[in-house]
């Protein structure tokens, strides 16, 4: 699993999340939350997609590190398979 | 044979647009069966039949305005397709099939008169986003009544006929946060739960100690339900809300509350609610713990009788045993009609919840 194809279903998840957000215009380093309008609900379905499209399985205890567009790509790519 | 009719979806909401027929005369439907979606300020709502039959000639067509008991088809409850040969329904529905199309390009393509069939989207995965429609778009022409007006007409009817009364109480939520993490451990994602869907269901078995809090009011006086149809007040991120109903919350087990809950935060936001999930709600949930919101005084949602509120779990100073020490607390408050109850019935609906808090496993 490349980075690319990680970027690329991270930002298919939060495409399913967030329909109707511009995602091309994402800063990387800032927190997701705030960009999109995120909530709880939000996170638990960006998670659950993330882990249908990759098969990661994001355990509670680390959602707090799914901060920005950045963090979330590190920690996926420390968590391939 | 009778006409099936736009039905009501929600007391702000008195009309819609067709967008398109998921059904053809001939077709045979049952009762919940999805025949058509319809566009309303509040996003793509899947419009469910009534009655079990066999469609008949439809008597609109995508574009066409409804208001609310406006005839949308003929349903024949007798004849089979073969029996009864159909007028011609018009010109045939432009279906925008599985394209996606986000709530708020829909809205605008709707205001603006684009037909989204003829769009090519620019979103993830072929989406037609609003800078599509925007960009075949003419000049802007005065916007439909939008989801700001109906809001705006709905609350002050609430404060107009509604005389709220207010209370509310603190919970602390060690226990049930603690029951809820343990079992969470080793679950997949798809099989955990949130702190709201334990609120969810506390206050759908508490409705037990204050039946009064649970109906609507129609014609002058308060029609109780049995089921607990709960609405969930869903914000939307392009500006205001809705609040669609999990039927029958108090007998569902918490594992498919939860999924009903995740399901219906989905499709509120990307379109897809059902009618029924509009128009049925007995009493709203407003959760807004999430903002850092502290204390939630809701606006009651008329014709219901009563709205619970939920603000964020804090960690706060709690006596325990006559000792001090850090718990996970909220505020849950209640506005309630006092048409129909007092503070005394209110007050024992906010202590039920609590109750039912400290003992999850119950739940």
């Amino acid at each position: 699993m490349t980075r690319a194809e990680i970027d690329k279903a991270v930002l298919s998840a939060l495409a399913k999340v967030a329909p109707e957000a511009d995602l091309g215009n994402l800063d990387r380093q800032a927190p997701l939350r705030e960009q999109l309008d995120l909530d709880s609900m939000d996170l638990l379905r960006f998670v659950l997609a993330v882990h249908q499209a990759l098969g990661i399985d994001i355990p509670e205890a680390d959602y707090p590190r799914l901060d920005s567009l950045a963090a979330v790509s590190d920690y996926l790519a420390s968590r391939r398979p | 044979m009778g006409e099936f009719r736009m039905p009501a979806l929600g007391a702000d909401m008195d009309y819609g647009t067709l967008v398109e027929w998921k059904v053809k005369p001939g077709d045979r439907v049952k009762r919940g069966d999805i025949v058509a979606v319809v566009e309303t300020v509040k996003g793509a709502i899947d419009i469910e039949v009534f009655e079990a039959g066999v469609i008949g000639q439809l008597l609109a067509k995508p574009g066409d305005q409804l208001a609310v008991g406006a005839p949308l088809a003929v349903i024949d409850a007798e004849a089979a397709p073969a029996a009864r040969p159909a007028p011609a329904p018009g010109p045939a529905p432009r279906a925008v099939g599985r394209q996606r199309v986000s709530p708020v390009a829909r809205k605008l393509a709707a205001e603006r008169g684009v037909d989204l069939a003829q769009l090519k989207g620019t979103g993830p995965g072929g989406a037609i986003t609003r800078a599509d429609v925007e960009g075949a778009a003419g000049p802007a022409t005065p916007a439909a009544r939008g989801m700001r007006d109906v809001i705006a007409a709905a609350m002050t009817r609430s404060k107009r006929e509604i005389p709220h009364y207010y209370l509310s109480t603190h919970v602390d939520l060690g226990r049930a946060l603690d029951w809820m993490q343990t079992r969470n451990q080793g679950r997949p994602v798809n099989e955990r739960l949130v702190p709201a869907a334990l609120l969810l269901k506390a206050t759908a078995l508490a409705i037990r100690a204050a039946p009064e809090l649970n109906g609507t009011w129609k014609d002058g006086e308060f029609h109780p339900s049995e089921p607990v149809h709960l609405g969930v007040a869903i914000s939307l991120r392009q500006g205001g809300l809705v609040a669609p109903a999990i039927h029958g919350a108090a007998k569902l087990p918490l594992d498919e509350l939860m999924a009903r809950l995740l399901d219906l935060v989905s499709r509120a936001r990307s379109g897809g609610l059902r009618s029924s999930e509009l128009s049925d709600p007995t009493l709203t949930v407003t959760n807004l713990g999430d903002l850092g919101v502290d204390l939630v005084l809701g606006v009651i949602y008329p014709p219901q009788v009563a709205i619970v509120g939920f603000g964020r779990i804090a960690r706060r100073p709690w006596v325990v045993a006559g000792r001090i020490e850090e718990r996970p607390v909220l505020t849950a408050s209640l506005s309630a009609d006092h048409r129909v109850s007092d503070g005394h019935r209110g007050g024992q609906l906010l202590s039920a919840i609590e109750r039912l808090l400290q003992e999850p496993e119950r739940l």
